[in-house]
């Protein structure tokens, strides 16, 4: 320990040459690859494990994934929930789980001090190789998930994002909210989630990310032992693909809100989508750069009717949605709707100006370190790379990328993928 | 037993020696602002925090919440710089920025790669003292400010429980008014009420700048003094105490709301560091909350959600470092066929445990294990940083403060957390609101708008 603080101490205040992160990528002999940063600077590690086990394979069961997940810690080998609790809480470990549409995750954050980091790992493993799935816990989790939903029901906004995906979506995998509905997980039962964990939580659709103050020799050992408890198991089906848009619909949800939700957009890009750069750049543009975005100007800063006003795409491993969104007092919905497909109306048709381009290109090869300049945001970014099989030079080669966009690109993309009158408008609110 | 506290003082050496190597640079200008330089070499980006001693417990009746609202004129330009010019300018940078006030501070922020600090500093100067307010401008803003009410607090039932109980806890300290303001006060301002709210309180001798990231503190220095050594002082008159008067009893409120589930908020009246002498009093409110609240293995998520399964959820808050005296929190949701008055009875049988036993030596080691680590991971990230110095400066605490926070928290024994129990956690003390859900009146019910309500 004395060692290591002191090359801690000279690593900190000698100068590090900056370059973007370098990942390094191997397969565990079960065939998970693992995806590994070495930091320095703080004795810290974040360790992830992520499964091809999201929402969108629920199947029939919406919500399954979610209540699998959030089942992991509560009882696991022969620890109760109090148990596993304890075990990370002693040495100050931060344990997650949890599911979005493409993923389910589970994380530690742990000293690196070795002792710690061991109890903190063997932890993790137990609750990814054995867990239990005991009634009492499972009717616990089953209980409070409902209530949550329950409580859903008393968000405009949380009620809008619902609608908005199952009209996009339709039938899709994607169409329901990752944490379920009342009646389908009234049904479910404990075996339920032990045969939804048997058929995805196996080696060959796990990836492992490792971000910290750990060695190649110290991340391969941890890597190689958090899993071997696994089934080797097989990868999921491929998803489907999403219909491709169509004609757009209006509806509105009655709710007695003070201020109506909007959601507006369409089924937009996936991950390696051929035009991602030109509708990234793009949308930075129209409504994706906060304080400066043409939506935010547009709708908040020359008309003051939404206090947020913003738009973005949320490439998945199949298309994911484009949205817009803003919330309004009830009687000027119509007002604000109005601005909002106008701005993306003239935004479709005449592109970006050259000088809004530069400017936006400006940002965001500008600000290109902040994107990365924490474990917790490394983390993330090599979890997408990885989960999504981009390439590892992914970052590296991130500001060449977005120089090479023009306005004719996004111009073209905004045309073809972004038609104004395939854009669903959903709103949510009172009279 | 002793295994364990060996290991944990294996721990604790190298990682405080660490913290207390990387140093807090200090400097203070003839104008007053004061300079806080720390230096983190991890990534070539800096973020400059400019800190101003106003918030919403500054305010008196009839602007409540005028300090949130000259936190989003500050965005409306001056002479130099007009409207729109800040954030363009920023945004070019590659910077991200923003604001934010709270009850005891208001704050302004950017994120920039490492060599743009300079630009960061020059329109922050430039609006400490040169912002031009306008009354169009007003109007449109303060329609923004009130649809951020109505996203906040108006339509979130336990949001507006939360403003409702505050309004009832405090008689007369302002913490009994939301930092957005009243919406009657909202309504009403003026433009002179906020160029008067503006030359009080915007001044050099009011504010602090805190800087952290790949820099050099003396470069900082020179760099600041470039942008804001020349601006003048004000005349800043100390904050009136406003003192809350001594709670006598209990005091309850029901919040009748739409709403799907119900949901209690319970809190106590307690001392902060800043208004007491024993300072080790505060740090023992906090590793109760720990007690009860510090992560999964605490009491409340072990005893109440998993044990009893009389809540959904439940935590328990208390935030030592505010300005002013504050509350105790503790918040629950009922798990289904239990009622609000089942975990009023929970929550204060758990309090009634604090009181009469020790909380053990396990419980207590887990509470510090993980404020120790906390700490290291903390400074994964300049940004939250810069907050803990700058909120700590503004208050009146002392930034120094932060590097005593987990020596002092080590310190604190089971008996000091029964004493601060019993002393403070008392009925008299208590305030207590119930959500009491309404049926959602207007049906859930999907209409599809042929040829479009909202046209396209």
């Amino acid at each position: 320990m004395r060692i290591s603080f002191i090359s801690l101490f000279f690593l900190l205040f000698s100068q590090l040459a900056f370059s973007a992160a370098n990942i390094q990528s191997w397969q565990t002999s079960q065939g998970s690859d693992v995806f590994f940063v070495e930091t320095k600077g703080l004795p810290m590690v974040d360790v992830r494990v992520i499964f091809d086990a999201g929402s969108a394979r629920d199947g029939f069961q919406h919500g399954i994934s979610a209540l699998t997940s959030a089942l992991l810690d509560t009882g696991a080998g022969n620890w109760s929930a109090d148990e596993i609790a304890q075990r990370f809480e002693s040495v100050g470990a931060q344990f997650g789980a949890g599911v979005s549409r493409d993923m389910a995750w589970v994380s530690v954050r742990s000293l690196t001090e070795e002792k710690l980091l061991n109890k903190a790992l063997k932890t993790v493993g137990v609750i990814l190789n054995t867990p239990a799935f005991n009634e009492t816990d499972f009717q616990r989790e089953k209980s409070r998930t409902l209530a949550g939903l329950k409580h859903r029901e008393e968000s405009p906004g949380a009620l809008a994002g619902i609608e908005f995906f199952k009209t996009l979506y339709k039938g899709h995998p994607y169409a329901h909210p990752s944490s379920g509905e009342v009646d389908t997980v009234s049904g479910f039962s404990a075996d339920d989630l032990r045969a939804f964990y048997q058929q995805y939580y196996v080696a060959k659709n796990a990836k492992i990310v490792i971000v910290g103050d750990l060695n190649k020799q110290q991340a391969m050992q941890v890597a190689q032992s958090l899993i071997s408890g696994l089934n080797t198991g097989t990868k999921p089906k491929i998803l489907p693909q999403v219909p491709v848009p169509a004609k757009g619909v209006t509806k509105h949800i009655n709710f007695p809100s003070t201020q109506t939700h909007v959601l507006a957009g369409l089924v937009g890009m996936h991950r390696k989508d051929m035009d991602y750069l030109s509708l990234y750049v793009g949308n930075h543009i129209l409504g994706g750069s906060g304080l400066v975005s043409q939506l935010f100007g547009e709708v908040r800063e020359k008309r003051g009717l939404a206090y947020s006003a913003y738009s973005y795409f949320s490439p998945l491993f199949r298309n994911g949605p484009f949205t817009m969104g803003l919330q309004t007092r009830n009687d000027q919905t119509t007002q604000a709707v109005e601005v909002m497909l106008n701005t993306l109306k003239s935004f479709v048709e005449k592109g970006p100006t050259e000088d809004a381009l530069i400017a936006a290109k400006k940002n965001i090869t500008g600000g290109f370190a902040m994107r990365f300049d924490t474990n917790s945001k490394l983390v993330s970014y090599v979890s997408m790379i990885g989960f999504y099989q981009l390439p590892l030079d992914y970052l590296d080669t991130f500001q060449q990328r977005v120089e090479a966009v023009t306005v004719a690109s996004i111009k073209d993309a905004f045309k073809r993928r972004v038609r104004p009158e395939f854009i669903n408008t959903i709103t949510v609110g009172g009279d | 037993m002793l295994f364990r506290v060996i290991l944990f003082t294996l721990v604790c050496l190298p990682i405080s020696a660490y913290s207390s190597s990387v140093k807090v640079h200090e400097r203070t200008f003839k104008n007053g602002l004061k300079v806080l330089v720390k230096e983190d070499h991890r990534s070539p980006v800096v973020v400059s925090q400019i800190w101003y001693k106003v918030g919403s417990s500054y305010e008196p009746g009839g602007i409540t919440g005028i300090s949130h609202m000259l936190e989003h004129m500050m965005f409306k330009g001056t002479e130099k710089y007009p409207a729109g010019e800040f954030s363009r300018i920023i945004a070019e940078n590659g910077g991200r920025e923003n604001a934010f006030t709270g009850r005891d501070y208001t704050a302004y922020f950017q994120t920039l790669e490492k060599s743009r600090l300079e630009v960061s500093f020059e329109l922050e100067a430039d609006r400490m003292r040169n912002i031009k307010l306008d009354a169009a401008e007003l109007k449109k803003e303060l329609e923004v400010v009130t649809e951020e009410r109505r996203m906040r607090t108006d339509d979130k039932p336990r949001s507006k429980t939360q403003e409702y109980f505050m309004a009832m806890a405090f008689s007369n300290s302002p913490y009994k008014n939301p930092v957005i303001g009243w919406p009657s006060d909202i309504a009403n301002y003026q433009v002179d009420d906020l160029q008067a709210w503006y030359e009080l309180w915007y001044a050099p001798n009011n504010a602090t700048l805190v800087v952290v990231g790949d820099v050099k503190a003396e470069e900082v220095f020179i760099l600041a003094e470039k942008y804001f050594a020349g601006i003048k002082t004000s005349d800043i008159k100390p904050v009136k105490p406003q003192t809350e008067i001594e709670q006598q009893g209990v005091r309850k409120t029901t919040i009748k709301l739409p709403a799907k589930l119900p949901y209690i908020l319970m809190g106590y009246k307690v001392p902060v560091l800043n208004s007491i002498k024993d300072k080790s009093e505060a740090y023992a409110l906090e590793v109760l909350a720990g007690i009860l609240d510090g992560g999964s293995s605490a009491r409340l998520a072990s005893r109440l959600v998993r044990g009893q399964q009389v809540a959904v959820s439940s935590g328990a808050g208390y935030s030592m470092m505010s300005r002013l005296p504050e509350l105790f929190m503790l918040d629950a949701t009922p798990a289904e066929g239990q009622s609000v008055f089942d975990l009023e009875y929970a929550l204060k049988q758990e309090i009634y445990y604090l009181q009469r036993e020790l909380v053990s030596e396990d419980e207590l080691q887990r509470v510090k294990a993980q404020v120790l680590a906390s700490s290291v991971y903390e400074l994964d990230s300049n940004f939250y940083q810069a907050m803990q110095l700058g909120m700590l400066e503004t208050v009146g605490i002392g930034w120094e403060k932060v590097e005593e926070y987990v020596e002092k928290v080590n310190q604190i024994t089971a008996e000091q957390v029964q004493a601060v129990a019993r002393k403070y956690l008392v009925e008299e003390k208590l305030n207590i609101a119930y959500l009491d859900p309404q049926p959602i009146t207007q049906p859930k019910k999907v209409s599809k708008v042929a040829g479009g309500r909202h046209a396209h």
